[in-house]
């Protein structure tokens, strides 16, 4: 089927431009993809969220709501993007699709399955980790350029959190890289072949997972780390200002990195779309073969999707300097300390 | 040692309480059962209005389309809002007198605040509460009513009782 | 005057900079205006603004009888409805003179203490959502909708229901109405526990609240802080106790008293006051005293002149009526010791030297009904 498409495009565009109308292609598809898999996580968050609170959520717009997401994506399309008169106008209109761009970027190294990847580079996670973080300079620009104070303490909130947040993220990475061996995704899962890392990896994989799912937690700007656009205490944050378009890209963005933080995880400690195998189970092991590795990885994804909503709904949020606490008085040392325990327990072979 | 011990232990206290929160919303989720939510509109049949519920005032009229407003006008003094208006006429009764009765009953919804005063101060009880609660209209002149149907007049039997 | 105007106002310097929370913003719970000095986060200077919401409750009440003016104020803290109408009532009972039947006291009681329970589950809820935490407002509406179907159908409306008249009350209770009552005891107190397990026993609500806007016991009498607010600190202040009235003085609780002071002592007192309000409720639920609901008042009500004084306990403090009559059908003057007025003041101490996230979280502890404030 593939092999047929590029023979199409070549007859059409010739040999020179085929490959770039190609690329052209699979980005949209990507990113259309991504941002129906975001319409659909809005609905499906907000109908768990729904049902947690003794509601019953979205019921109007399709059978059970199912429609609501799409048709508020639709009328923000159509909304006016009203901009503040003194704001800084450039920044202003760049910043939502800089945050935009940055978290569809970081789709480009994530196996989704054995054969569909898109760029399977040597160094793909230090890639996501490096693109994900340029998205707080679209963040601190929306702050910055609204000229409100809201969204400028918002910014700044969101700065100081992205940026001390992903050292420990970092961290938990790195314990994985380093029981793998590996930078790049597809060497990441391959070396789950036998058993995913939260298994295999034992003590120093399950803590590094727990630091990692509070610490990408935090650099998605979610509950309870949403200082950034605490409702409650800056109205909306960063994004006060934002209206329209430019609102829903923000709000997509959200939910992309929130797919972007799960595929990782899902990549990094699940096995990404290795099947659950487990040890003398043959039956077991070869049904679990037999569902597409596909399914494996979305169905680990939206685990992970729903464990960050389930964060969501239950917690408060918390302040500012108790948030820095918690990163720099727990999350740091304590990753710290599963590095060198991880390392030690790689060194001696102690992986099962 | 015990600032260690402190130190883990307040961690491990936290993680437990955390996840008693999420046990608790987490229980919620997989009980559907649980759910509050009422579609309004398509209840509407059953819904439950118990019978003192005050949603507009009302003149109840029999099936001679008489009503019991002596046209006292208790209830527009005791009405707090000036919602009510009573508009009394005279007419020639057959012995002769002039009696003076009820012309027009005018209510004004808009700036009611459903006190119950009136029906409170009414010493005929022509004028009750009405169950519903569907009124709103685009032009705030359509929330003025008259209570009393056209054509209406007094209850004849009770006056006469009274009498 | 400009001078006047101007020092009403925060003047910053260059490190630090103004940031006007309201009057419409999602924390303040109405239109209450704060102008903070920030610097950085941290909170240099305060002050609320009033008067977005002032209707001039009191001098409207000089123009309406005594039996109208009641159900204005339903309207000043909505969330004590009730209570703020029987203080009326209870002010112009005492200038007539005339005793309210047995039944109608313990009726009063009765929807006081539901009142009391509906506004501390509102106020949970609330704190809740002002954390953060979104559920939390949705547990405390399950039992909160209970309670108001209860009113909707004894009194006929869910909130400002008028249902205290001086005499008595409106109606008679529905035939269903002890059988409901029971009920949702018994699913309160079922139910009571995701309270804790929901925020009282979260580490971050606790780390959110403890310790934080704390308020001395001098400051508090200083200040004259009523209800939770004074209780937290430690001041023995419940007008139940003091000063009972209506039937009170035939039921046994404990008044909540906690020293710490901070938003998680407020937080705990009000907490227990849910549970002292239920054992209100038990006690009387079973005993209501059959008899008349009301005694006949006359049409029009002249108080003799002098000076009359009431104060109640609604769920946010002391209320205090203040009534003056010249003899007419008229109140001469009224005025209205409305507790969160005096609790607003408790705001700029507390606050001094927090985060903006402790200024929202302060607020919610002092539960603030700004239509109360402004009257």
């Amino acid at each position: 089927m593939i092999h047929w498409i590029g023979q199409k495009l070549n007859d059409i565009f010739g040999p020179l431009w085929a490959p770039y109308v190609g690329y052209i292609l699979v980005g949209l598809v990507i990113i259309t993809l991504v941002v129906v898999m975001a319409v659909i996580s809005i609905y499906l968050e907000r109908k768990i969220a729904a049902f947690m609170q003794m509601r019953l959520g979205p019921m109007r717009v399709g059978k059970w709501g199912t429609l609501q997401a799409f048709a508020d994506v639709f009328k923000l399309m159509l909304k006016e993007s009203l901009t503040p008169a003194q704001a800084d106008k450039q920044l202003f209109h760049i910043a939502p699709y800089l945050v935009l761009t940055v978290s569809f970027l970081a789709f480009a190294p994530i196996a989704f399955s054995p054969t569909l990847q898109l760029w399977d580079m040597n160094i793909g996670v230090l890639y996501i980790t490096s693109i994900s973080s340029v998205g707080v300079i679209g963040i601190l620009m929306a702050g910055w350029s609204s000229n409100n104070k809201y969204s400028l303490l918002g910014a700044m909130r969101s700065g100081a959190q992205i940026v001390s947040y992903e050292l420990s993220a970092g961290i938990a990475i790195l314990t994985i890289v380093m029981m793998s061996g590996s930078l790049s995704v597809s060497g990441i899962i391959q070396s789950q072949a036998d058993g995913w890392w939260i298994f295999k990896g034992h003590i120093p994989a399950i803590i590094a997972f727990v630091i990692f799912a509070i610490a990408s937690t935090a650099e998605l700007n979610r509950a309870p780390f949403d200082l950034a656009e605490a409702e409650q205490e800056l109205t909306a944050g960063f994004h006060t200002e934002y209206s329209g378009m430019q609102f829903a890209m923000f709000f997509l963005a959200e939910y992309t990195n929130m797919f972007i933080v799960s595929m990782l995880g899902t990549t990094l400690f699940l096995g990404g779309w290795m099947p659950l195998h487990i040890a003398n189970w043959e039956t077991f092991n070869h049904l679990m073969d037999k569902i597409p590795p596909f399914l494996w990885f979305f169905g680990k994804v939206f685990i992970s999707l729903f464990m960050i909503i389930w964060f969501r709904w239950t917690f408060p949020r918390l302040r500012i300097d108790q948030l820095l606490k918690l990163e720099w008085k727990y999350l740091l040392p304590i990753g710290m300390v599963n590095l060198v325990i991880g390392a030690i327990v790689t060194w001696l072979g102690w992986i099962f | 040692m015990n600032a260690a011990k402190r130190y883990f232990t307040s961690i491990f206290k936290a993680i437990v309480a955390l996840l008693k929160g999420m046990k608790l919303t987490g229980s919620y989720l997989v009980r559907p059962s649980k759910i509050l939510t009422q579609q309004y509109p398509e209840n509407r049949d059953t819904l439950y209005i118990p019978q003192r519920f005050k949603g507009r005032v009302v003149m109840p009229h029999d099936e001679n389309n008489e009503h019991n407003c002596t046209a006292c006008t208790l209830c527009q003094l005791a009405c707090p809002n000036g919602s009510i208006q009573i508009i009394s006429k005279n007419i020639d009764m057959p012995d002769g007198t002039k009696k003076k009765v009820l012309d027009r009953w005018v209510y004004n919804l808009g700036s009611c605040t459903l006190c119950q005063l009136c029906i409170d101060a009414c010493p005929s009880d022509a004028i009750v509460m009405d169950n519903g609660f569907e009124f709103s209209v685009y032009d705030k002149s359509k929330l003025i009513y008259e209570l009393n149907r056209p054509g209406s007049r007094l209850k004849e039997k009770k006056t006469e009782k009274q009498a | 005057m400009e001078q006047h105007i101007e020092s009403h106002i925060i003047q910053s310097s260059d490190d630090e900079f103004i940031i006007n929370v309201g009057p419409q913003h999602p924390s303040t719970h109405g239109v209450l205006h704060l102008q903070l000095k920030l610097d950085g986060e941290k909170i240099v200077d305060l002050r609320p603004f009033l008067g977005y919401i002032h209707r001039g409750i009191e001098k409207m009440s000089e123009s309406l009888t005594y039996k109208q003016f009641i159900y204005l104020t339903s309207r000043m803290d909505y969330l004590s409805a009730h209570i703020n109408n029987q203080a009326c009532c209870l002010v112009i009972e005492k200038g007539l003179q005339t005793e309210v039947p047995e039944r109608a006291k313990v009726i009063r009681t009765l929807m006081a203490e539901l009142t009391r329970l509906a506004s501390h589950q509102l106020w949970w809820g609330s704190t809740g959502l002002d954390m953060g935490a979104v559920s939390p407002f949705f547990y405390a509406f399950r039992e909160r909708e209970m309670i108001l179907e209860i009113f909707e159908e004894t009194c006929g409306s869910r909130l400002t229901m008028n249902y205290c008249v001086p005499g008595g009350v409106m109606n008679d209770i529905h035939p269903d109405f002890v059988r409901k009552v029971k009920q949702l005891i018994k699913q309160f107190r079922e139910n009571i526990h995701e309270y804790d397990e929901l925020l009282t026993g979260n580490p971050i609500f606790q780390s959110r609240t403890q310790g934080i806007g704390y308020l001395s016991k001098e400051d508090a009498i200083a200040l004259s802080c009523s209800g939770p607010v004074a209780r937290a600190s430690g001041i023995s202040c419940d007008v139940r106790k003091k000063n009972p009235y209506d039937a009170y003085d035939r039921v046994s609780f404990d008044e909540i008293i906690a020293t710490e002071g901070d938003c998680f002592a407020r937080y705990r007192v009000r907490l227990e006051e849910m549970k002292q309000s239920m054992n209100i409720i038990e006690q009387l639920i079973d005993n209501i005293p059959t008899g008349e609901y009301r005694t006949k008042i006359k049409g029009i009500i002249k108080l003799p002149v002098g000076e009359y004084y009431q104060r109640v306990e609604t769920a946010r403090g002391e209320l205090g009526v203040y009534l003056v009559s010249d003899g007419s059908n008229k109140p001469y003057r009224i005025k209205f010791r409305t507790p969160n007025f005096s609790n607003l003041g408790a705001l700029k101490p507390m606050s001094l030297g927090g985060k903006i996230g402790d200024l929202v979280a302060i607020m919610a502890s002092l539960d603030l009904i700004i239509p109360d404030i402004d009257r």
